[in-house]
């Protein structure tokens, strides 16, 4: 297939010249490659090829497993393996990934490289914390196995560094072992951002998963109203016997117009999931794929956003006073009209050994963007703010943040680049985000 | 739960083979897998049994190589205690602008999915009949329906095989022997990666399951995934001056 006019986009749907050649053999694969890219889930530009090479290595084809050790739970898989693999076929075991994002549509090299955080950060960390190790193929073209004893500086910058320490063929990591394929789950109206804080954290002491959904539009007293959900697996006596049986799948088969999204519209959603949840608490049990992964019941979703694509936009704040630097986030959104679907707040546990993992002790925000003309500088306004919290952005959702708030967040880099530089001297493994951020040569 | 299947899997290791294996594995049935390559049919075979019965071994077949037929398929039935079913995934595929530029490259496609196929099943259905027989799976393809542009020679080669299935289906059926030709759509797998893929491409994993009912149920024949069966009816209706006018 001729390739030269073929774009290839995260996410966000916001795309540069390029395509992925995906391939079932990773070792070979990977030779001359000068990215790994999984399923493309990402937001932004971290699976984007740099200008000059136009083409990356798509991982998914690699999706078996290799070995399971029934003993200690972990698991030997491809790097291509993805989250919904290994919950349609390990689930009806008993097992479960240790920790999920909001899709299961990720691969394993991805969520490594993504440090991936989930629901139940207070209690189990990111991924790469349940990582015992990994082969990879680094710069040099050498083969390495990587691990928290054997090549650590590698191992510990390649969790949460965006692939640029090399390509990762396959993973080894702890599954969980869950009681039942049921989730049961409390949720709660909360009337505003205060409330919210301590709602988390109180959640957080009696459950092993909690997030909320705030509504953004919402201003003055009610500012950061939304709902909490909270959930742990059934216990065996709490679930039904049966398997549950897979939910319909929906798709948004093309683009909505770009005026379909508008502030009000997006008002209208945002006030019926508030006050669909009637009850101001509510209890009992759900399917896993509903609690987990709602979004993906819908598949293009990110269709919905329309031609121009969206971002989505995700710091974190650090632990003290989260009130009033949550509440400050919120004001720039309101003022500077960034209407957001989604806005999503998690209380993060302690700070990952990843070198460039996102969480800290905190909360983290996240939202959906329609891009317009305005994005750049909302999101320059949201960095400024996030810079004065000391808080940091998640690199797997960016697009837009400009290399200097990210030099000035990140204390980290300096160390993330002296591992890089020896293990890849000539930054040979590169992205478009790191050209972007980074400054290497396109 | 019924007995499980024994059975010979060729093109173990990739795409809807690779798809396949795991369901037949993860409701028990036993395999034997063949393919071009020992590693990686050790990987499918790991694969499988992390969430199904472990395949009770592998050898090395090629259909490229008609001379390792007999010895791979003696392998397979001697390492399940007599095989009931044979399925073969395996192919070759190459765009038509490669096919035009390189005869040689015509001349392999041919051969394997036409000629060497065809010998490969003559071995597999006589052993099944010798034993009253059983269940003959073969990967045909949508694209032996019609002549079309973009698949002149491919098409052809799946032609002559989806007409050699139906012939031995006539055939045998009455001694025992039931064939299934299947005739997949576009799936998104290492074979077709790289071209564009057109509306109602499918995944392997929806392909397994519909070719497990289907062999189960004892049919002649199956499109998958499901939109193909209906396209291709379209298809086949087509006038030849319309063929002549329209891309695909």
């Amino acid at each position: 297939m001729n390739h030269s006019e073929s774009v290839l986009s995260g996410w966000g749907r916001i795309g540069v010249l390029g395509h992925e050649r995906r391939s079932e053999n990773l070792r070979e694969a990977s030779r001359d490659a000068v990215l790994s890219r999984g399923l493309g889930r990402s937001y932004g530009d971290s699976a984007l090829p740099p200008p000059s090479a136009r083409e990356v290595l798509g991982t998914a084809l690699a999706d078996r497993l290799l070995g399971f050790d029934e003993g200690t739970g972990i698991l030997h898989a491809e790097a291509g393996v993805s989250i919904e693999q290994l919950n349609r076929r390990m689930l009806p075991m008993g097992y479960f990934v240790p920790v999920t994002p909001g899709t299961q549509f990720v691969t394993m090299g991805g969520a490594v490289a993504a440090d991936v955080h989930g629901k139940n950060h207070h209690v189990a960390g990111c991924f790469g914390e349940h990582v015992t190790r990994m082969t990879m193929r680094v710069a040099s073209g050498e083969i390495v196995s990587v691990s928290p004893n054997e090549n650590a500086d590698l191992f510990w910058a390649t969790v949460g560094g965006m692939g640029l320490t090399g390509h990762i063929l396959d993973v080894e990591f702890a599954m969980k072992r869950v009681p039942s394929p049921w989730i049961y789950q409390e949720s709660w109206r909360v009337p505003d951002i205060d409330a919210y804080i301590d709602a988390l954290a109180e959640g957080a002491k009696k459950f092993d998963y909690t997030v909320g959904w705030i509504d953004c539009l919402s201003r003055g007293k009610n500012m950061g109203r939304g709902i909490l959900m909270a959930g742990d697996w059934a216990k065996p006596e709490q679930a039904p016997s049966r398997y549950p049986s897979p939910l319909p799948k929906l798709s948004m088969p093309f683009e909505l117009p770009s005026f379909a999204l508008n502030p009000l519209s997006i008002k209208a959603f945002n006030f019926g999931f508030y006050w669909k949840h009637l009850a101001q608490h509510q209890q009992g049990l759900v399917h896993w794929q509903t609690f987990f992964y709602p979004l993906d019941m819908i598949r293009g979703w990110n269709k919905m956003y329309g031609p121009r694509g969206f971002t989505q936009y995700q710091c974190v704040l650090p632990a003290g006073d989260q009130r009033r630097s949550a509440r400050r986030v919120l004001d720039v959104l309101s003022r500077e009209g960034g209407a957001s679907f989604l806005c999503v707040i998690k209380d993060c546990g302690e700070q990952g050994q990843g070198i460039l993992s996102f969480p800290m002790k905190g909360i983290s925000i996240a939202l959906d963007i329609p891009v317009n003309d305005r994005t750049q500088k909302l999101i320059d306004t949201l960095n400024e703010v996030v810079l004065e919290e000391n808080g940091r952005i998640y690199l797997a959702k960016d697009q837009f943040t400009r290399p200097e708030h990210f030099a000035a967040m990140e204390p980290r880099l300096e160390k993330f680049r002296q591992v890089r530089d020896r293990w890849d001297p000539t930054h040979k493994i590169r992205s478009a985000q790191s050209v972007r951020l980074l400054g290497d040569r396109p | 739960m019924k007995t499980p299947r024994k059975i010979v899997l060729l093109g173990a290791t990739k795409g809807m083979g690779r798809a396949l294996s795991r369901v037949l594995s993860a409701r028990g049935d036993l395999l034997f897998l063949l393919g071009r390559d020992e590693e990686d049919l050790a990987k499918t075979q790991a694969d499988c049994a992390v969430t199904g019965s472990e395949p009770v071994g592998f050898a090395l077949c090629d259909l490229e190589d008609p001379t390792g037929f007999d010895a791979a398929l003696g392998a397979a039935d001697l390492a399940l205690g007599g095989f009931d079913t044979v399925i073969v995934t395996a192919g070759m595929f190459a765009t038509q602008d490669a096919l035009e530029r390189d005869p040689v490259l015509a001349a392999r496609v041919l051969t394997v999915n036409f000629t060497n196929t065809v010998v490969f099943c003559e071995f597999a259905r006589k052993m099944l009949l010798a034993r009253g027989g059983g269940a003959l799976c073969v990967f045909s393809s949508v694209a032996g329906e019609r002549g079309r542009k973009p698949i002149v020679i491919y098409g052809a080669s799946k032609a002559g095989l989806s007409q050699y299935l139906e012939g031995l289906d006539h055939k045998f059926r009455a001694s025992g022997l039931r064939v299934l030709t299947v005739k997949p759509g576009f799936v998104h797998t290492g074979m077709t990666e790289g071209l564009k893929a057109p509306p109602f491409a499918g995944e392997p994993e929806d392909v397994a399951r519909t070719v497990v009912h289907a062999i189960d149920a004892g049919k002649a024949v199956v499109y998958a995934p499901m939109p193909w069966a209906p396209i291709m009816a379209v298809i086949r209706a087509l006038p030849r001056f319309v063929m002549r006018k329209v891309g695909f």
